[in-house]
């Protein structure tokens, strides 16, 4: 079609449909790859430095605000570090809670993954908005689907976003059994769309590419690790204490470029579904593992684009995992705890699965229990690196056989694929392009 | 305003919750696309448009870069709404404000690369940081929607109002006036400290009512008496630093705590 002795640069200024404003360069000359970049341009937002000084309590509410579609998952890592650092054990009940709320925005972000920023690019839209015209049906699904995770989510934090329910130790508002016995049953009426969602997953053209690279996961001995685990390489079948974390993350940066990167064991790793779907699978509910046979996802898949099957078979795990656990809540109801805390000194490590990969929340406490120091290690910035290798072992096999366009569409695909969450900026640096 | 008015989403620093919020509007998302046209919205479309009429602006403006593109957005929009606490009043990375941005830097990416930061002219150039600000800093605001995250509600009134060619209108209250409409106990009556009687309304109260207290993430009401406000927060046995940092969570952009002891 197009000659390989082609010469240009593509610059994509905010790629759109992700959170947060990223771009991508890529310049060839003579139909040889001469430079790939991901580049970050969101405002610093300075979390880690403005959290100190603050009390122990108060730090999981405001760093939330981190991420809007992972505030949940914000809140959880970060409770979790600071009650790591104070002490403080939580009992079965909120345990189970957490598990909860966490699967609920799960449910909701991959939700909105796949269907809003996913599908349209498959079916060759600029966006969901087309859709509504030319399959209302799939749109309405949609928001039924995210109207349902995002109700799941009120009953069991308070409201959908910024839950404020979930404290350090446990609940300040005990979620109400009849509210969560309704989204009980509207779960169990949704497993008629659960099935469309996978019918139309099962239509998109998935590009075939592959990479084989180190997948990276909270990994549990009982169960599909989400909430608690070690951290896990698919490279050495082996895990470490999440307060070992570090040693995982190795952040750094690069002359080129502007975010801090990871890397263990290999020049770049992945995190999020497909990570978690690879190093998991066994795990996984039967009727998420018969889903992803259904949709062609064999371990280990080596195929980014395929982060968004994993999404999906993860939709149908979180659903049928979360209909047991409200079964356990509706049979064993729900009693008050003391949650009073008094802040000391201390150190500790969260860390939690949030639907775009392994998060982790590092803080310190002075004497009088104000935070000294604070971490946190999204994702997104563990997966920048990865991404980049992608594209950089991609292009070179694009090239040859694609336009200017497709090729665009196909990078801002992948990057998409993973669902990145650029507007977690901790941790993230600005770039201003010279062209 | 035009029949069908084009509206567009734009986002500087903040974590998107309020463009999510307007997405999370599931069950009159369908019939608000039909009284407007979405022409930017760049957490979920691609594409992007020249003008609008309604500019839905989210997140603080924290480099002089984004100064310039807000002043862009402006200069092509004939109705500027300030959407959530970042937008409004800078919100919680304003507390970021307090400290020398080389600090900031130094915390978050360590000492060596600040160093390089400071040295090295073509490394990260960073210095384009200057403050948090809020929108009406920068240029004038036609309306806000306040909260952290905006409330849905008062979203789909503004717009239901500006499609209609009517005032939105947004009630002078204190979450407190609201707070004693869900005939909640008063936060203070088990030895917590709130935010509600200084702060916007609007919330319907809703952390009070799911358990928590007001921090204000609403703004400090116009009329507010913060003196007597902060005389009740002595006598609970708050202390000068603390009754500060509560001022400062949500609204460190705001007067009274810009940069100044309250």
């Amino acid at each position: 079609m197009t000659p390989t002795t082609k010469s240009y640069t593509i610059d994509v200024h905010h790629v759109t449909r992700v959170e947060g404003h990223g771009s991508i360069r890529i310049n060839t000359r003579d139909g040889v790859v001469e430079e790939v970049k991901l580049c970050i341009v969101e405002a610093n937002r300075f979390f880690e430095s403005f959290t100190r000084g603050m009390l122990p309590q108060d730090i999981p509410w405001v760093v939330g605000r981190i991420c809007g579609i992972c505030c949940v998952g914000h809140q959880l890592a970060a409770t979790r570090a600071v009650e790591d650092a104070q002490g403080i054990t939580i009992s079965p009940q909120t345990l189970l809670l957490r598990k909860m709320l966490n699967e609920s925005q799960f449910l909701q972000s991959h939700v909105l993954h796949v269907y809003f920023l996913a599908v349209p690019d498959f079916v060759g839209a600029p966006s969901v908005l087309p859709l509504i015209k030319t399959h209302p049906e799939v749109v309405k699904r949609a928001l039924r689907l995210k109207k349902l995770a995002n109700d799941y989510t009120a009953v069991l934090g308070g409201r959908t976003l910024h839950p404020m329910s979930n404290t350090l130790k446990g609940w300040r508002k005990l979620p109400d059994l009849d509210r969560i016995e309704q989204v009980r049953n509207r779960l169990l009426a949704a497993v008629p769309d659960l099935q469309a969602t996978i019918d139309v997953v099962k239509t998109l053209q998935i590009p075939p590419y592959e990479r084989e690279t180190e997948f990276v996961s909270l990994k549990h001995p009982d169960e599909y690790a989400l909430y608690d685990g070690e951290v896990f390489s698919s490279d050495t079948r082996a895990g470490v204490p999440i307060r070992d974390y570090r040693s995982v993350t190795n952040e750094f940066t690069v002359a080129h470029s502007t975010s801090q990167w990871s890397r263990w064991h290999r020049e770049s790793y992945a995190v999020g579904a497909l990570a978690r779907v690879n190093n998991n699978f066994a795990q996984l509910r039967p009727e998420a593992q018969e889903v992803a046979a259904a949709l062609g996802l064999q371990v280990p898949c080596y195929n980014p684009y395929m982060n968004t099957v994993a999404q999906v078979v993860e939709i149908v795990h979180c659903a049928h995992n979360s209909l047991a656990m409200m079964e356990t809540v509706l049979n064993g109801g729900l009693q008050e705890e003391d949650i009073r805390h008094t802040p000391g000194p201390g150190w500790g490590v969260g860390a939690v699965e949030v639907p775009r990969g392994i998060l982790f929340h590092e803080y310190v406490f002075d004497a009088e229990g104000r935070c000294s120091n604070a971490n946190a290690i999204i994702p997104t910035s563990q997966n920048i690196n990865n991404i980049e290798q992608d594209m950089k072992a991609f292009v070179p096999q694009m090239l040859p056989h694609m336009s200017r366009e497709k090729l665009t569409l196909h990078m801002e695909m992948l990057l998409r694929a993973y669902d990145p969450c650029i507007s977690c900026s901790v941790h993230m640096l600005n770039v201003e392009f010279v062209d | 305003m035009a029949m069908k008015p084009k509206v567009a989403f734009f986002d500087f620093a903040s974590c998107e919750g309020c463009q999510l919020t307007v997405l999370n509007c599931e069950d009159v998302f369908l019939d608000l696309l039909a009284l407007v046209d979405i022409v930017e919205f760049r957490e979920a479309m691609s594409e992007t448009a020249p003008r609008c009429d309604v500019a839905f602006i989210e997140g603080s403006i924290n480099r002089e870069e984004d100064a310039q593109r807000l002043r862009g957005i402006r200069a092509r929009s004939t109705v500027l709404v300030a959407m959530g606490a970042c937008a409004c009043m800078g919100n919680v990375q304003a507390r970021a404000n307090f400290v020398a941005p080389a600090e900031n830097y130094k915390r978050v990416y360590g000492e060596a690369a600040r160093n390089l930061v400071q040295t090295d002219p073509d490394y990260w150039p960073l210095w384009a940081h200057t403050r948090v600000r809020s929108v009406k800093e920068i240029v004038p605001v036609d309306f806000e929607l306040r909260g952290c995250p905006i409330v849905a509600d008062e979203f789909v009134h503004l717009v239901k109002a500006l499609v209609s060619g009517t005032t939105p209108h947004f009630p002078v209250q204190a979450v407190c006036v609201e707070c004693k409409i869900n005939e909640n106990e008063c936060v203070f009556d088990h030895g917590e400290t709130c935010m509600g009687q200084i702060t916007h309304g609007g919330c319907q109260a809703v952390c009070v009512t799911q358990g928590y207290r007001c921090d204000g993430c609403r703004g400090l009401l116009p009329q507010a008496n913060l003196a007597a406000h902060q005389a009740l927060l002595r006598e609970k046995g708050a202390t000068e630093a603390s009754i500060q940092n509560r001022y400062r969570l949500f609204c460190s952009a705001e007067p009274p705590g810009k940069g100044r002891r309250i």
